[in-house]
């Protein structure tokens, strides 16, 4: 073996010892995936369920009492019936209930008679998009019901157009899907940038950077002893995040192993880089970790579109959004994942990934001492 | 004659402004020797290592190492030279044989040449039993054997060792020299960078720096025939010695004194002549004639020790008690099914130093720290001035001050903060903190520093800082473990000056030392191995039961050695008796 490569293979070998008796590595490569997949998975929805809901009746009717069972038997609402409004709404403003439909004294005569019976509905706005995801469904619950009773007034019963909803790819509209493939790219990114943030200062911080750098290896086989076995471990958590995502949580894989390989090795190398580089320009782990924090966990959660939709960020927040490599990950993996293989879609991204990871790379490379000053 | 390993050339490093850390230095070290490098704190000690390794670029002149030039040929530079950095380089995390493979991998070693060097390596240094053992669980002295090994591997021409001996035990210092002697033996050329000036006295040639500049390159024994009839023993002073030794530095025509057991070594200016025993205010004292050291030629060059008294002296005295202050019964610390403490028994009366020394791993930090309070017998007691350290902890832990072995000041609070945590720690009331931060400043000299992070401080001024915080609130029983390691022999003994000073009023002192010259000041001394005392008496009293007919005047460093040897020789009998 040539002697440039055998101290690349020593390297490669520490490190990967190291990595093996650290438990915080191992913690967060294989633990730390499994607790993000279930919080996405199974704890956290952007859709609403059992919506806690008062319904007050004013006079019941036979009209009222099937709207009240329209309501109740619903899987997104949970129904308490009053006959007077002054009774829920202390419950509104302690939270206790999330909305309050109020049926008129009136109501169950105007809609015998097919006239419009309009219902009050008040909603908790001080969580805004909770509370118009509540009014749509409210307002979808009312035209079902009014579809059903055959109350629609004769002029509107056979509307000539009807507007039927119809979801590509996510035929559920079921968010899991679509948060679990994201909540991958935040798990490559918690070991490409923060494990890895923390091994150059580590160096420093030990001293056995000072007899490293008093041998013959240099700074390409120093990086590229860093490099290697992070990727190997980014690869492997990879792999059980897919393989939990589609086998615990049922969540559809449409694309091919390769692209997915394909994808994610070049946003790990992105994300390797940065944490090479803040842990070079850092030399020193606390340091390191909170900068890792903000440069790669809260944008690659906040501002990659996982959670947030960039198109409605304002300008100069979506310009930013394109120096990220989580930005790129995150619909190549919501391709992958729901779409199947659309290499129109992904290889632009790649090629955006690709761009970015030369850049970093390049400029830890630049940055790696030679010597002590 | 071949080229010398370095040529240091009109060497000049600077960082920054202000005084260069290399000033203007010129100097050959030879193949087949040990150079020792020499100096105070803040000589450029460490630097000139670096500078030699390639790791620094100087700022003017030139280096050559083993014929490249720094500048222009580090990678080969790097392929000859084995480096070993003060905090040694180890991976902690791998095992003796993966650090050892790490630098083969890094170094080429391979083929055959490389399992009879690592035979060879662990052979010699003595860790062959303990490849498998990670590098973290390994005692001091076995690290610093495994750091040689691993500067070894690939056998350099030129090996640099940055202070090797800090915090290393005697026994296992004299097995690193005798490993020394041995590669030098085989051509190759050794820099050792070292405080303790004994140390120096071993080596071929040393450079002698101070604040960057070379006061003296030669061989050590020439420069302390320098110093003939200069140094004297005052002997027959009785309990005197701290008194006699605060009094005579006060005199004109002396620039240096130590404590040596029941005697002070006294050095003279340049031609004095020797003061009667009158004028030592003790005129029952013998002054004998002795040999020179070169710690006295050293201590004289860099301009002797500080004359002016320690004002921690000027205190108000601790009121006397009869009973002993400090007391360990049966003290005993079980660690799963290894003993650490061995049931030991001593007790520290007030106004004494008293010396807890032994090996690595011999159980004196345990010992330590069960006595500070930290760690909790397993079987026994502790008090410390009558107060169960257990049962009575608060009352006990406010009438002591402790200096830990690691630094434990906050680095990143400045000077002044950090005295300021400590004096409310201590709940010393404002007025009093105030009073008490502008002595501890006044006493140590910190004014200078005042605002700087106690990180960055000089070595010397970061221990300065420890022990203002650890008596800051007058204690009456001062713990210190290895208050000295590492620092220069002026700081060393301005601490000593101190410590003399608050034992001059009463203050009891518990000190844990590796170096035998600071174990000389002790009254008494508990030597420890394995858990157990195996000798206790003054220093002069362990020298005579080391005593031998080959040896009738050991030093207290031969005698340390010899017990331990004589104890473990004694025990191996015990346990084959008993197999």
């Amino acid at each position: 073996m040539a002697p440039r490569l055998r101290r690349i293979a020593g390297l490669i070998a520490k490190e990967s010892r190291q990595i093996a008796r650290d438990p915080s590595a191992l913690l967060i490569a294989g633990l730390l995936p499994l607790i993000l997949l279930f919080l996405f998975g199974a704890g956290v929805s952007l859709d609403i369920s059992q919506v806690r809901l008062g319904l007050v009746v004013e006079r019941p009717t036979a009209e009222t009492a099937s709207f009240a069972a329209a309501l109740a038997d619903s899987p997104y609402f949970t129904v308490v019936t009053v006959p007077d409004a002054r009774a829920v709404t202390g419950d509104l403003v302690a939270g206790q209930l999330q909305a309050v439909v109020v049926l008129a004294a009136d109501f169950g005569n105007r809609a015998a008679r097919g006239a419009t019976a309009p219902i009050e509905v008040i909603v908790d706005g001080s969580d805004p998009n909770t509370a118009s995801l509540i009014e749509a469904y409210l307002s979808g619950a009312w035209n079902n019901w009014l579809q059903q009773e055959g109350l629609m007034s004769a002029d509107r019963a056979a509307p000539p157009v009807s507007v039927v909803p119809r979801y590509w790819f996510n035929p559920e509209a079921n968010s899991r899907d679509f948060l679990v493939p994201g909540s991958i790219a935040i798990v490559m990114t918690l070991i490409g940038t923060l494990l890895t943030s923390l091994v150059v200062a580590r160096e420093w911080e030990r001293g056995t950077m000072e007899a490293l750098l008093a041998t013959p290896a240099g700074r390409f086989d120093f990086l590229i002893g860093k490099l290697v076995p992070y990727f190997l471990l980014g690869l492997l958590s990879l792999a059980l995040s897919v393989g939990v995502s589609v086998l615990v949580f049922g969540v559809p894989f449409r694309g091919s192993v390769w692209w997915l390989g394909a994808v994610s090795s070049v946003f790990l190398l992105a994300a390797l880089g940065l944490g090479l580089l803040i842990s070079t320009v850092t030399g020193n782990q606390f340091v390191a970790s909170q900068v890792a924090l903000i440069a790669g966990f809260l944008p690659a959660f906040l501002l990659s579109g996982f959670i947030f939709e960039i198109g409605s960020m304002p300008l100069p927040i979506r310009v930013l959004t394109y120096i990220l490599p989580a930005r790129y990950l995150m619909p190549s993996l919501q391709t992958l994942f729901l779409a199947g293989d659309v290499p129109r879609l992904v290889l632009p991204d790649i090629g955006a990934m690709a761009a970015i990871a030369a850049v970093l790379i390049g400029l830890t490379a630049l940055r790696t001492k030679r010597r002590l000053e | 004659m071949t080229a010398p390993a370095v040529e240091f050339e009109k060497l000049v490093k600077r960082f920054g402004a202000g005084r260069p850390a290399i000033a203007d230095l010129s100097a050959t070290i030879p193949y087949g020797q040990v150079t020792g490098l020499v100096g105070p704190d803040g000589a450029g000690k460490t630097t000139l290592m670096r500078l030699a390794a390639g790791l620094m670029l100087p700022s003017s002149g030139r280096i050559a190492v083993c014929g490249f030039d720094t500048r222009t040929a580090a990678a080969a530079i790097h392929r000859v030279v084995g480096y070993m950095p003060q905090r040694f380089g180890l991976y902690e995390d791998l095992t003796v044989a993966e650090n050892l493979d790490l630098y083969a991998d890094l170094r080429d070693v391979v083929g055959p040449g490389r399992r009879r060097g690592f035979d060879q390596l662990l052979d010699f240094s003595g860790l062959a039993p303990f490849t498998g053992r990670l590098a973290g669980r390994l005692s001091g002295g076995m690290k610093q054997k495994l750091g040689l090994a691993c500067a070894l591997v690939g056998t350099p021409k030129l090996l640099l060792l940055d202070e090797p001996s800090v915090g290393v035990d005697p026994i296992s210092r004299r097995e690193l020299w005798r490993m020394i002697y041995q590669l030098v033996a085989q051509g190759i050329a050794v820099i050792w960078s070292t405080a303790y000036l004994d140390e120096a006295e071993r080596c071929a040639a040393v450079l002698l720096l101070s604040e960057g500049r070379l006061l003296y390159a030669g061989a050590p024994a020439d420069l302390t025939r320098t110093m003939a009839k200069r140094s004297y023993r005052v002997c027959g002073i009785g309990s005197e010695r701290r008194r006699l030794l605060t009094d005579a530095l006060r005199l004109p025509e002396v620039t240096d004194g130590v404590i040596e057991g029941s005697a002070v070594r006294l050095v003279l200016v340049e031609g004095a002549i020797p003061p009667a025993p009158a004028a030592l205010g003790y005129p029952r004292a013998r002054l004998e004639s002795t040999a020179p050291r070169f710690e006295d030629a050293v201590v004289a060059r860099l301009g002797g020790a500080r004359k002016d008294e320690s004002r921690l002296g000027a205190k108000r005295a601790v009121p006397r008690t009869s009973g002993p202050v400090v007391e360990a019964q049966d003290l005993t610390k079980r660690f799963g099914a290894f003993t650490a403490v061995d049931h030991i028994d001593f007790a520290i009366r007030q106004g004494e130093i008293f010396g807890l020394l032994g090996a690595n791993g011999a159980g004196k930090s345990t010992t330590f720290k069960m006595l500070c309070g930290l760690l909790k017998p397993s079987a026994g007691s502790a008090r410390v001035a009558g107060h169960d350290l257990y049962r009575q902890a608060a009352a006990a832990r406010s009438r002591l001050g402790y200096m830990a072995q690691k630094f434990s000041l906050y680095g990143d609070l400045s000077v002044a903060q950090n005295l300021g945590f400590f004096a409310g720690a201590y709940g010393l009331g404002s007025g009093q903190r105030r009073a008490a931060i502008e002595r501890m400043v006044g006493v140590f000299d910190l004014k200078p520093y005042l605002e700087t992070n106690a990180g960055l401080l000089p070595l010397g001024y970061r221990q300065r800082l420890a022990l203002a915080c650890a008596v800051m609130h007058e204690p009456a029983v001062l713990f210190l473990d290895e208050p000295t390691s590492g620092i220069d022999p002026l700081t060393r003994r301005e601490f000593w000056a101190h410590i003399n000073a608050m034992v001059g009023r009463g203050v009891t002192v518990l000190v844990t030392t590796h170096f035998m010259d600071e174990a000389e000041y002790c009254d008494r001394i508990a030597l420890i191995d394995a858990g157990n005392v195996i000798a206790q008496g003054s220093p002069d009293e362990l020298k005579a039961l080391a005593a031998t007919q080959d040896q009738a005047l050991p030093t207290l460093e031969e005698a340390f050695i010899a017990l331990i040897v004589r104890q473990r020789a004694r025990q191996q009998g015990h346990d084959r008796a008993a197999a």
